[in-house]
């Protein structure tokens, strides 16, 4: 036994050894200044491509209560650090404002309690990660199209920005951004309910954002700020969010 | 343009000529446009399959149904531990609820200098991509594929590839013929002759299979975990029971693509490489006469 896995082993670093050579070329070939527009013209096709499936803003599936997974794993940031945050946990997000702002005509500064008392909806519906897992969970909040109407887009605005309050980086937020498109679906909501209960500190208390046509990544937690803006590449590192600016993609349709 | 169309002979065998030579006669096999796609799925599937598996590494358990993730019952995973006794890093391939011990090959790797890699698929097969840049390859790489698949489906239906190439013609369908096609194979007999200038009848199966039902699985079972797509076309939950079942299907699929390839790629070793080569590059291709019995 011992002697076929150490066959095994030198037949393995055997091919390892052969591979390497060729290895130092297939990294720079995979990720290299070349091959980047290649790959940027994938994510056009593909953002494209699905923009016209989708024309007619059909919904995703909602399932039942009992397709709810037992477990929904916690993403990304489970607690963010600071005094801010923990302040706004203490006093159960009672000083804890929703501001939007930006190409608006009117600005707004939104409690919890005021969300709360907006029309909600509630929909059950598969969060997928592109790391492959996924799980089923049930979103109550307000559909993000009525606080955009409430606020009044002025007619320059494009995509809508959510600024949140888990500090990733020194001095880099999580943020996220989508366009109109998926801004105004009727699925898109700022949900503060998970499962028929307050949203949970893990999945991003007080408010999340719930973009269902997009992966895990784009569903930002801890949101406290929208800003409508005309352009991405104003901020953060220009690629319109934390992951995007880490060569994860903007559009993540699939 | 059909398979069986003869473009040129290359020994004219003159009349009268006592004791004729047996012909070597050349026909041209493979259209530029079947050429073309091969070549190109050749590389746009390798593409695939190394960025799949990187994909594969970063969250290497399969499930069934809708929701999966750590805890759930798995139907595979591949992981890499240390041994709590030994110390030595130990890579098990999980089926269902049996463990097999794949150190060396699944779970743990060893590089050229003989250190052990954590990771269910070794460095040299994902391109040691990671998350994001395998997702951009992966999904570049599908869009290539797709393009190049739905240009070779055009061209095989309205060109009657299909028709004269891969639909097994009725005396194909006796099932003499097959029987005797499967022990041709069993002996690694190769057609001569005038079999040899169409597809037999086991070849014809495997590639409509691999073009109809593998490639096309794999399509489907891709899109079932895009979210984009299942708001665009639910059903495919239903067809595939779920975006967990679809992942597992796309690996399994994807495995049973790399067996017919390997098939493939032995049994152009064996038939004569030269001759195979050729009439995928330039698409002519050496009719061996039949045998004087």
């Amino acid at each position: 036994m011992s002697r076929i896995i150490t066959r095994r082993r030198l037949l393995t670093a055997g091919a390892a050894t052969l591979g390497s050579t060729l290895l130092a070329g297939c990294d720079r070939f995979f990720d290299s200044a070349t091959t980047r527009p290649l790959l940027d013209f994938g994510q056009l096709m593909s953002l494209r491509a699905q923009r016209l499936l989708l024309a007619g803003q059909p919904l995703v599936r909602e399932f039942s209560l009992a397709d709810i997974s037992p477990e929904f794993p916690p993403n990304g940031t489970e607690m963010p650090a600071g005094l801010e945050y923990f302040e706004f946990f203490a006093s159960g997000f009672e000083r804890w404002r929703l501001t939007i702002a930006g190409l608006v005509r009117n600005k707004l500064s939104l409690s919890l309690d005021e969300l709360k008392a907006m029309p909600s909806r509630t929909q059950i519906t598969m969060h997928a990660c592109d790391e492959g897992w996924s799980a089923i969970g049930q979103w109550t909040g307000v559909p993000l199209a009525h606080l955009l109407q409430m606020a009044e887009l002025a007619p320059q605005a494009r995509f809508i920005v959510f600024h949140c309050l888990d500090e990733m980086e020194p001095d880099a937020f999580y943020y996220e951004s989508i366009d109109l498109f998926d801004a105004f679906h009727p699925q898109t909501i700022l949900a503060y309910g998970m499962n028929g209960k307050p949203l949970p500190v893990q999945h991003g208390a007080p408010l999340r954002l719930r973009v269902e046509r997009q992966i895990g990544y784009k569903n930002a937690k801890f949101v406290t700020r929208l800003e409508a803006v005309d352009r991405l590449d104003t901020l953060g590192l220009g690629r319109g969010g934390f992951w995007p600016d880490r060569g994860y993609q903007w559009y993540a349709g699939l | 343009m059909a398979l069986s169309e003869q473009t040129a002979v290359s020994q004219d065998v003159a009349a009268g000529a006592t004791a004729p030579k047996a012909a070597r006669e050349i026909i041209y096999r493979h259209t530029v446009v079947v050429r073309v796609t091969h070549w190109l799925n050749v590389l746009f599937l390798t593409l695939l399959l190394m960025s799949g598996l990187a994909l594969f590494n970063v969250h290497p358990a399969l499930y069934w149904g809708n929701y999966g993730y750590p805890g759930v019952p798995t139907v595979l995973t591949i992981t890499g531990q240390l041994d709590p006794e030994t110390r030595q890093p130990v890579g098990t391939t999980r089926i269902g609820d049996y463990s097999i011990d794949t150190t060396g090959i699944l779970g743990v790797t060893y590089d050229a200098n003989g250190r052990p890699r954590p990771g269910a698929f070794p460095r040299w097969a994902t391109g040691n991509l990671g998350l994001a840049l395998a997702r951009d390859w992966h999904f570049l790489a599908a869009w290539l594929f797709v393009i190049n698949g739905a240009l070779y489906l055009l061209f095989g239906l309205f060109s009657g590839h299909f028709r004269h190439d891969l639909a097994p013609a009725r005396d194909q369908l006796r099932g003499r013929h097959i029987l005797d096609d499967i022990w041709n194979h069993l002996r690694l007999r190769q057609p001569r002759g005038a079999e040899a200038k169409r597809y037999n009848v086991l070849q014809k199966f495997a590639y409509l299979a691999a073009i109809f039902i593998i490639l096309s699985t794999m399509v489907l079972s891709g899109l079932t975990m895009s979210p984009a797509a299942t708001a665009a076309f639910p059903f495919l939950f239903d067809l595939f029971g779920g975006r967990q079942s679809a992942r597992t299907i796309h690996f399994v699929t994807a495995n049973i693509l790399v067996l017919f390839v390997l098939v493939h790629v032995i049994q152009v070793m064996l038939f004569g490489v030269f001759n195979l080569m050729r009439s995928m590059i330039t698409g002519r291709y050496v009719i061996r006469p039949e045998r004087a019995t």
